[in-house]
């Protein structure tokens, strides 16, 4: 294992982080076929940069390039897959990630969702079993614009966000077993 | 980064192409060599930039429906050496130290754990509890009822 924490960059840790081994019996949203799972098993990270990479990769699962590129395409479709590319670290680019919570009353929800994914700032929203029942993230360039969608969301909600910037991170990387 | 990089983060945040050669499409796309592009995206990993390149499954597709925020109260002076030790557990998926918002929000440790059923969840919990030992006050695990968005990175639009 080799894992640094920041300000390093985290390496991957394939075969060492990946999460859900233990449940191999319990049901699965999906049922994949067993080309499906070691694809998305060996490619959450490590898809080369090369003339080929389909190619390459393929190789690797024992399958053509073709293939490869018509099972990701398919799995994308399904929704198996929510991505296929570069994850980027906003944070290295000089943007920030801020998380952020608000307690909605059951009757507004809905309306505040609205608001709050209105604003393309917020990346993720989650509902979330807690007073604090709506949790975020805003995304952006600048800390600036990023408040500027928060303030918005309060102005217009006329609730409070409560801002949970990160003081420390300890560990970032997320490999799924499927 | 400077402005082709901009462009080439840009031009790759919804996916790469699913053409044999994705990055001499990406390099079509922005006005740059093949070579460039590839260099530029090696330079980009170097720097964690990019974290990785590959394929990002939905939790749930896969089973995964007991996404939960555990969070913990830990007190200040040992919450450093602790965060690093929550951190080095193999299922924590993201570790961070973050601000209390008093008296609703205790809480100063988020360790994101992700399971296919709640026991499992509770199960990992446990293990986060045991390594916090005395310095943790009190815990708990939010967990996602219903993503209401999700999208990637964006820049430039």
């Amino acid at each position: 294992m080799n894992r640094a924490p920041s300000p390093q960059p985290a390496k991957p840790t394939r075969a060492s982080r990946r999460l859900g081994q233990e449940h191999d019996a319990a049901p699965q949203a999906r049922v994949l076929s067993e080309i499906d799972r070691r694809l998305i098993n060996a490619l959450q990270g490590g898809f080369p940069i090369c003339e080929r990479p389909f190619q390459a990769a393929a190789e690797a699962l024992g399958i053509d390039e073709a293939k490869l590129i018509e099972r990701i395409d398919a799995l994308l479709k399904a929704g198996v897959l929510t991505r296929f590319g570069p994850l980027f670290n906003a944070e290295r680019m000089g943007g920030v990630n801020v998380l952020a919570a608000m307690s909605v009353p059951a009757s507004r929800f809905d309306t505040v969702v609205q608001i709050v994914n209105a604003q393309p700032e917020i990346a993720h929203n989650y509902r979330r079993e807690h007073a604090l029942n709506l949790w975020f993230v805003g995304a952006a360039e600048t800390p600036e614009k990023v408040e500027a969608a928060f303030s918005h969301i309060e102005s217009a909600s006329g609730l409070p966000v409560s801002r949970f910037p990160k003081e420390r991170e300890f560990f970032v990387e997320l490999i799924l077993e499927a | 980064m400077d402005s082709v990089d901009f462009a080439l983060v840009a031009a790759c945040q919804a996916g790469l192409p699913l053409t044999p050669r994705p990055y001499h499409a990406i390099a079509e796309q922005v006005g740059l060599s093949a070579d460039e592009v590839m260099s530029r995206m090696q330079a980009m990993m170097q720097a964690g930039v990019i974290r990785r390149i590959g394929v990002v499954p939905n939790h749930y597709a896969l089973g995964y429906t007991a996404n939960g925020m555990t969070v913990w109260d830990v007190a200040d002076e040992q919450v450093e050496a602790l965060g690093e030790a929550v951190g080095r557990l193999p299922f924590v998926s993201h570790c961070y130290r973050r601000p209390r918002h008093l008296p609703l929000w205790p809480y100063n440790l988020f360790a994101m754990v992700h399971a296919r059923t709640r026991e499992q969840a509770q199960a990992y919990a446990r293990q986060i509890a045991a390594a916090l030992g005395s310095a943790c006050r009190q815990s708990d695990i939010l967990y996602s009822s219903r993503i209401l968005k999700k999208t990637g990175l964006r820049i430039g639009d």
